[in-house]
């Protein structure tokens, strides 16, 4: 089975004008690969197929817009990928 | 249906699960057929599609408990399989297929008499009301049409 961040980074590939190879573990999903909020959804929606999971965008969108968590910890892939990893995780607990 | 208004769904038949089916019947005349086409009426594709997304945001506003606004985010794998004229009944049908964050996407299709018009996968934002006017319009509309609203 191929690492999370790899299934995040074809999924981000195959669902905006991305390159794969452009895709970095320190790339920054919108500072860095220019992704808008309308491709955004279709990766999102692309991820929970995948992963199986709900991605709490918009929980995660409210933490940073209220200044409690770094933008960087959730849409940084290196970080976007451990936060899917802990969602399945959870989600295997649960 | 009011075309010129944005009407597209006159009745909500049911909610069942996670699907809805509503009925509509295109106007027999508007200013829509008279450009589209001159001597020769037919639904737009985009109002079909339309139609579609607006049954799917009932669907949403229901399974939501009006607490949240569907819009339209976007459109996928939209077919047109027949023609549709004035005073046509149409069965349209819409399923949440996933229920995202702040998000779902909806398989829509209308039929009429049996017969498959069009089909579409649909991608709905939600979010809080951004004006009470328009919750009170949307509720007041889904009374109208049959749909049940909550306190």
């Amino acid at each position: 089975m191929s690492s999370a961040f790899d299934r995040i980074a074809d999924i981000i590939a195959e669902n905006s004008e991305v390159k794969r190879e452009d895709i970095t573990p320190d790339s920054h999903v919108i500072n860095d690969l220019g992704i808008d909020s309308l491709d955004f959804l279709d990766i999102v929606f692309a991820i929970d197929k995948e992963f199986g999971i709900k991605v709490p965008v918009e929980q995660w969108t409210q933490e940073v817009n209220a200044g409690k968590a770094p933008a960087e910890q959730y849409f940084v892939m290196k970080n976007l990928a451990a936060r899917i990893e802990e969602l399945v995780a959870a989600k295997g607990q649960g | 249906m009011r075309l010129e208004h944005f009407l597209m769904v006159d009745r909500i038949l049911a909610i069942e699960g996670e699907e809805i089916r509503a009925e509509s019947t295109t106007p027999d005349t508007s200013p829509v057929f008279e450009g589209h086409f001159p001597g020769h009426p037919l639904m737009p594709g985009v109002l079909l599609v339309e139609t579609m997304a607006q049954a799917a945001g009932w669907l949403l506003l229901a399974l939501n408990g009006f607490s949240r606004m569907p819009f339209l985010a976007s459109v996928k794998e939209a077919k047109f399989r027949a023609f549709v004229g004035p005073g046509a009944p149409l069965a349209i049908t819409a399923r949440r297929i996933h229920d995202g964050s702040g998000y779902a996407v909806a398989a829509a299709r209308i039929e009429s008499a049996g017969k498959r018009i069009c089909d579409a996968e649909i991608t709905l934002r939600t979010m809080p009301f951004p004006a009470p006017d328009l919750e009170a319009a949307m509720r007041a509309r889904a009374a109208a049409i049959g749909l049940a609203v909550p306190a």
